[in-house]
């Protein structure tokens, strides 16, 4: 049993993501989409830190389209979360065994 | 992660947000979309709170801008989508059908359901939850 996380609001607004990350069990995926997308950008930002503490156990994405709507190019993420486009999003949402949106 | 090896999966969908609010149902519409061309299910895009007002037939945005409604009925009717608004949420801010804008006495020509949805209960989301392998949710 397995759970996709969606985010859809920046960490710089909302606790979504922390509560996200910290409800995540190993196996486990988080997936940012919307203004949560900001928060995959490289650097010493506490989403940032926090993404690359779950990345153990939790696969972390970022829808793509997004990303590039906000103008934060695909080399400027953190390392280990994968992008995906909407097909992906699909494809994660198919894989796990349910989707909890953190809205 | 499993392999789905081209396994079809049920989806349900819910719609929490109105159109041009934010993002919620521009990102349900793409999710409903992909997931169509993949060649997945979907047993019900069911529509909730603000998100009724994805419904109403009368929204005229600018000519070159994405028309949030219209995707929606288009591809309802591509796909033969079973669209749900729910009906307490849908009076509240005056999304009516025919027979909802004879019962209130809101007169003649005052229905403006949009093709493709239909108003009904909040049982056809309880539904949509035991019948899809995944409820998907998009929000604000």
């Amino acid at each position: 049993m397995s759970t996709l996380h969606t985010v859809n609001k920046s960490p710089f607004e909302r606790g979504s993501l922390a509560s996200a990350l910290a409800h995540a069990l190993p196996g486990d995926a988080v997936l940012l989409i919307e203004d949560a997308v900001v928060g995959v950008r490289a650097g010493e930002t506490a989403a940032a830190q926090a993404l690359k503490a779950a990345m153990p156990g939790c696969a972390i994405h970022v829808l793509g389209p997004d990303l590039a709507a906000r103008g934060i190019a695909a080399d400027g993420v953190v390392d280990g979360v994968t992008i995906v486009d909407y097909g992906g999003f699909v494809d994660l949402a198919a894989a796990h065994d349910k989707v909890q949106a953190w809205l | 992660m499993e392999d789905l090896g081209g396994l079809v999966v049920k989806f349900a969908v819910v719609v929490n947000e109105g159109p041009y609010t934010h993002q919620a149902s521009d990102t349900a519409y793409q999710f409903t979309k992909s997931a169509l061309d993949k060649g997945h299910e979907i047993f019900r895009v069911f529509f909730y709170h603000d998100g009724v007002n994805n419904a109403t037939r009368l929204t005229v945005p600018p000519q070159d801008e994405r028309n949030v409604q219209k995707n929606w009925s288009e591809l309802a009717e591509k796909h033969s989508l079973d669209m749900v608004v729910c009906i307490a949420a849908a009076q509240r801010r005056g999304i009516l059908d025919a027979d909802e804008a004879k019962r209130h006495g809101k007169g003649d020509g005052s229905a403006n359901i949009a093709p493709g949805f239909r108003i009904s209960g909040l049982g056809q989301l309880i539904e949509a939850g035991i019948q899809a392998d995944r409820l998907v949710v998009f929000g604000d």
